[in-house]
C-alpha cells in the first residue's frame, strides 16, 4: 500500500495547443474556461443593466448615439418598452445561468475541489470537458437569441407562459428570440446535469487517504451539496423546457389555456395551464437560488477561518446547515406563487417551510460571527469580500423573511422590494463570494498575486455601491413600485420616485466603473503581478501544499495523505499558527 | 517525510478515509447518478401528464383492447425480454466469456429494435387516424401532446440505448470493454425498461376504450 503511494507516476500535460487549452481534459483548465465564460457573460449582463437603468432614470431623454446602435429597439434614441423588457430578460438570464451558476461551481469548483480532496482530476475528465462545451454552446445560442430577428425575448428570466409560449403574436421578441432562449436553457440543463454528476462522484470516490467526509473543507461540502441540487433540479427545468418548446414549435398547449385573446387575436390553443409551468419552473428555480449562493457560503467559511486565524466555529453545524438549506430548498417553491391563486392552506405550508430556512441560515451567520470573534483578523482583500458576503447575506436574508409570509407577499410581490431582496442575497452576495474566491485563489491558479491596494479600493467602491443601488429599492417596493415597468413616469403615484431612480442609476454607473479596477487588476496581475509562494495566505487545505500554479496532475504523481481537519489554525502548542491538512505533526 | 508518511498512513488506514473506491467504481456510480437525474425528467413529464389529464374535461380513452393494448403488451414483452437478455450478457461478461456476452448483447439490441419497430408502426397508425401533437378526433387535444411527448422521450432513450449497447457489444468483442462497462450499460437499459413500466399502465391501460 505505502509503495503504491510513493510510486511517482507523473502525468505530463498534452503537448498540442488545442488539447492543452481548448479541448482540455484537465479540470484546472476547464475551471478557468468556465471562469472566463462567466466573465464574458457578466460583462454583457452589466452592459444591459446600464442600458435599462439609464432608461429608468431618464425615460424621456433621447440618446442619439443609442438610436444609431439600436435602430429598432431605440428609434430616435428613445427606448421602446419591448426593448426595455428584452434587456431585463437577457440581463436576468445571463446573470442567473451563465454567471451565478457557472463561475462559483463550474469555475472554482472545478479548479479547486479535486485539489482540495487530494485527487489528480475529476472522476470523468471527458464528461467534464463535455459539460463545459455544452454550456458554451448554450451561451452561444443565448447570445443568438439576444440578436435574433424580431428582438430578444421579453418574458423575463422566468419565462412565464402564456407570454413565452405563444410565439411572435405576443410580442416582437417572442418569436425566434424566445425559441432560441428555450433551446439554450435546455442545452444548459444538460451541461449542468453532467457537471453535477461528475462533482458528486469525484467527491465521494476520489478523496485521498485520510480525507474523511468530516475533514473536508467547507468549500467542498458546499460544492458537493450544490451538485446534488443541480442533479435533482436541472432535469425538472429540462422537462419543462421541452414542454415549452413543444408549445412553441409543436402546436401543443401544455401551458396555454383556452379562449386566450392576445393582441386582439384569438389563440387556437386550449386545455393547458400556465400554472403548470410556474410549478415546474420554481421547483427548479428555488434550488437554483441555492446553487448560486451555497458555493459563496463555502468560500466565506474558508476565508473567514483563514484570515481570522481560527478554526471555523461549529464545523459540524456548518455542514448540517449546508445540507439542511439544500434539503429544505426543494420544498418551498410555492412561495414564488402566492399570488398565482393557490389554496391558502398550501400557502401556509409553503410559508412555514420557507421561514424554517431561516434556522440553518442563522446557524451559518452566527457561526461566521463566532469564527471572527476574538480572531487575529487580517483585513486582506479576500477577507473583506468574505465579511461583505456576511453583511449582504444578512441584509438580503432578512427581507426574505418578509417575503416568505403570505400576507406581506401579497402586497410586496413583484415590487422593487423583491428586486432588492434577490439581488442582494442571490446576486451580489454570490458575486462577493466569486470576488473573494478570485482574490484568494488567484495566486494558486496563476502563480502571481493580485494587487492588494487596488483590491481594497475595488472592495469599498463595490460594497458601498451595491448598497446604494439596492437599499433604496426596498423603500420603493414598500411604496408600491412594481417590477418590469419600463416608464414609471407614466404613472402619477410613481412619478415621485424618479429621484430614487436617478440616484440608483448614478450609483450603478459608479459601481460598474469600479469593476474596471477589478478587470485591470486581474489582467495586469496575470502577467505583471508579484510571484506567489506556494502558500501565501498560510492556509491549511491541500491546494496550498502544491506549487502555484499546480502541475498538470496536481500532486506530481503522489497521492497526499490527510491527517487532520481542514481548519487547524492557532492550535495551542503547534510550531506555527496553522497546521496543514497533510502534516502528520503531533501537538 | 516519506517514512513518517508511510507509518502514519498505516495508522490512518484503520479509519477509512477516501482513497479506496467505496462505490465499486466511479463509472457505475456515475451511471446511477445519471439515472436519478433522468428519472426526474421522466417524473416531471408524468406529473405534467397527470396535471393536464386531471384538469381536462373530456380526456379521451380511445385505445381498443384489440389491437392497441395487445400491441402495446407485445412491445412490453419485447422490452422486458431484452432486460432478461441483458442480465444474461452481464452474467456472461462477469464470467469472462466475451463471445457469449456479445451474443446476449445482440439479443438485447434485437429486443430494443423490435420495440422501436412496433412503436413506430403504432405512431404511424395513430397519426393516420388523425392524432397529432395539437389535435385528435376523440377529445382533449392535449391527449396527443402528452402521448407523443412521453412516448417520444422514451423512444429516444431506447434508440440511444440501442446505439449505446451497439458500441458496448463492439468494444467488448474487441476486448476493449470489461465486465463493469457491460454492467453500467445494463443499468441504463434496465432503467429505460423501468420507465416503460410506468408509461404502459399510465398512458395505455388508463386509456382503454370503455364501451
Amino acid at each position: 500500500m505505502s509503495e503504491a503511494i510513493h510510486e511517482a507516476h507523473v502525468h505530463h500535460p498534452p503537448k498540442g495547443f488545442i488539447r492543452k487549452y481548448i479541448f482540455s481534459l484537465d479540470h484546472k483548465v476547464i475551471g478557468i474556461q468556465y471562469y472566463f465564460l462567466a466573465l464574458f457573460s457578466v460583462l454583457v449582463g452589466i452592459t444591459l443593466s446600464l442600458l435599462f437603468r439609464m432608461h429608468l432614470a431618464w425615460p424621456n431623454a433621447s440618446w442619439d448615439f443609442m438610436g444609431k446602435l439600436f435602430p429598432t429597439g431605440m428609434p430616435g434614441g428613445l427606448m421602446t418598452p419591448e426593448f426595455y423588457l428584452s434587456m431585463v430578460t437577457m440581463h436576468g438570464t445571463l446573470m442567473v445561468f451563465f454567471v451565478l451558476t457557472t463561475a462559483p461551481q463550474g469555475g472554482f469548483g472545478n479548479y479547486i475541489l479535486p485539489i482540495q480532496i487530494g485527487a489528480e482530476d475529476m472522476a470523468f475528465p471527458v464528461l467534464n470537458m463535455l459539460s463545459f462545451w455544452v454550456t458554451f454552446v448554450a451561451l452561444v445560442v443565448m447570445m443568438m437569441s439576444l440578436f435574433a430577428v424580431g428582438g430578444a425575448p421579453l418574458s423575463g428570466w422566468t419565462a412565464y407562459p402564456p407570454l413565452s409560449a405563444l410565439g411572435s403574436i405576443s410580442g416582437p421578441g417572442e418569436g425566434l428570440g424566445q425559441t432560441l432562449w428555450v433551446i439554450s436553457l435546455a442545452i444548459f440543463c444538460v451541461g449542468s446535469m453532467l457537471g453535477a454528476l461528475n462533482f458528486i462522484t469525484t467527491t465521494l470516490n476520489l478523496r485521498a487517504k485520510g480525507m474523511t467526509l468530516m475533514r473536508m473543507p467547507l468549500t467542498v461540502w458546499a460544492w458537493f451539496t450544490t451538485s446534488i441540487l443541480g442533479l435533482l433540479a436541472f432535469p425538472v427545468l429540462l422537462a419543462g423546457g421541452i414542454l415549452l418548446l413543444l408549445d412553441r414549435v409543436g402546436g401543443t398547449s401544455f401551458f396555454i389555456p383556452a379562449g386566450l385573446v392576445v393582441n386582439e387575436q384569438l389563440v387556437h390553443h386550449n386545455g393547458g395551464s400556465p400554472l403548470l409551468w410556474q410549478h415546474l419552473f420554481w421547483f427548479f428555480g428555488h434550488p437554483e437560488v441555492y446553487i448560486a449562493i451555497l458555493p459563496g457560503m463555502g468560500v466565506t467559511s474558508q476565508l473567514l477561518a483563514t484570515f481570522a486565524r481560527k478554526p471555523v466555529f461549529g464545523y459540524k453545524a456548518m455542514v448540517s446547515a449546508i445540507l439542511g438549506i439544500g434539503f429544505l430548498g426543494f420544498f418551498v417553491w410555492g412561495h414564488h406563487m402566492f399570488v398565482s391563486g393557490m389554496s391558502p392552506f398550501s400557502a401556509v405550508a409553503f410559508s412555514l417551510l420557507t421561514l424554517s430556512i431561516g434556522v440553518p441560515s442563522a446557524i451559518k451567520t452566527f457561526n461566521w460571527l463566532g469564527t471572527l470573534w476574538k480572531g487575529k483578523i487580517q483585513f486582506k482583500t479576500p477577507m473583506l469580500f468574505a465579511i461583505g458576503f456576511v453583511s449582504l447575506f444578512v441584509t438580503g436574508g432578512v427581507s426574505g423573511i418578509f417575503l416568505g409570509q403570505t400576507g406581506l407577499d401579497l402586497y410586496l410581490h413583484d415590487t422593487y422590494f423583491v428586486l432588492a431582496h434577490f439581488h442582494l442575497i442571490m446576486g451580489v452576495a454570490a458575486i462577493f463570494g466569486i470576488f473573494g474566491a478570485t482574490y484568494y485563489w488567484f495566486p494558486k491558479m496563476f502563480g502571481r498575486m493580485m494587487s492588494e491596494t487596488w483590491g481594497k479600493v475595488h472592495f469599498w467602491l463595490t460594497f458601498v455601491g451595491v448598497y446604494c443601488i439596492f437599499f433604496p429599492m426596498h423603500i420603493m417596493g414598500i411604496a408600491g413600485h412594481p417590477r418590469r415597468y419600463s416608464d414609471p413616469s407614466n404613472f402619477k403615484y410613481l412619478a415621485g420616485m424618479s429621484t430614487y431612480h436617478q440616484f440608483i442609476t448614478i450609483a450603478t454607473f459608479i459601481t460598474a466603473a469600479a469593476q474596471f479596477i477589478f478587470l485591470i487588476n486581474l489582467f495586469w496581475s496575470l502577467w505583471k503581478g508579484k510571484k506567489a509562494e506556494d502558500n501565501p495566505w498560510h492556509a491549511t487545505t491541500l491546494e496550498w501544499t502544491i506549487p502555484s500554479p499546480p502541475p498538470h496532475d496536481n500532486f506530481g504523481g503522489k497521492v497526499p495523505v490527510v491527517y487532520r481537519g481542514a481548519y487547524e489554525y492557532s492550535v495551542p502548542g503547534a510550531k506555527q499558527d496553522f497546521i496543514m491538512q497533510n502534516s502528520p505533526e503531533e501537538v | 517525510m516519506s517514512d513518517i508518511e508511510a507509518d502514519v498512513s498505516q495508522l490512518a488506514a484503520s479509519e477509512w478515509g477516501g482513497g479506496v473506491l467505496p462505490y465499486a467504481g466511479s463509472k457505475k456510480f456515475g451511471m446511477w447518478l445519471f439515472i436519478v437525474s433522468d428519472a426526474i425528467t421522466f417524473s416531471v413529464l408524468l406529473v405534467g401528464y397527470a396535471y393536464v389529464r386531471v384538469a381536462s374535461q373530456n380526456w379521451p380513452q380511445p385505445f381498443e383492447f384489440f389491437p392497441s393494448i395487445v400491441t402495446a403488451t407485445v412491445m412490453t414483452l419485447c422490452l422486458l425480454s431484452s432486460s432478461l437478455t441483458m442480465v444474461m450478457a452481464v452474467n456472461a461478461s462477469r464470467r469472462g466469456n466475451r463471445a457469449r456476452t456479445v451474443r446476449w448483447l445482440l439479443a438485447t439490441i434485437a429486443g430494443g429494435l423490435a420495440f422501436l419497430v412496433l412503436h413506430g408502426n403504432e405512431w404511424n397508425k395513430l397519426i393516420h387516424e388523425g392524432m397529432t401533437l395539437f389535435s385528435n378526433p376523440w377529445g382533449a387535444p392535449l391527449f396527443g401532446a402528452t402521448f407523443f411527448a412521453l412516448t417520444g422521450m422514451h423512444m429516444f432513450h431506447v434508440f440511444t440505448g440501442v446505439g449505446y449497447l451497439g458500441v458496448v457489444a463492439f468494444a467488448t468483442g474487441r476486448g476493449k470493454f470489461n465486465a463493469e462497462d457491460v454492467e453500467v450499460s445494463g443499468l441504463y437499459w434496465h432503467f429505460v425498461d423501468l420507465v416503460w413500466m410506468f408509461i404502459f399502465p399510465l398512458v395505455y391501460i388508463l386509456s382503454i376504450h370503455r364501451g
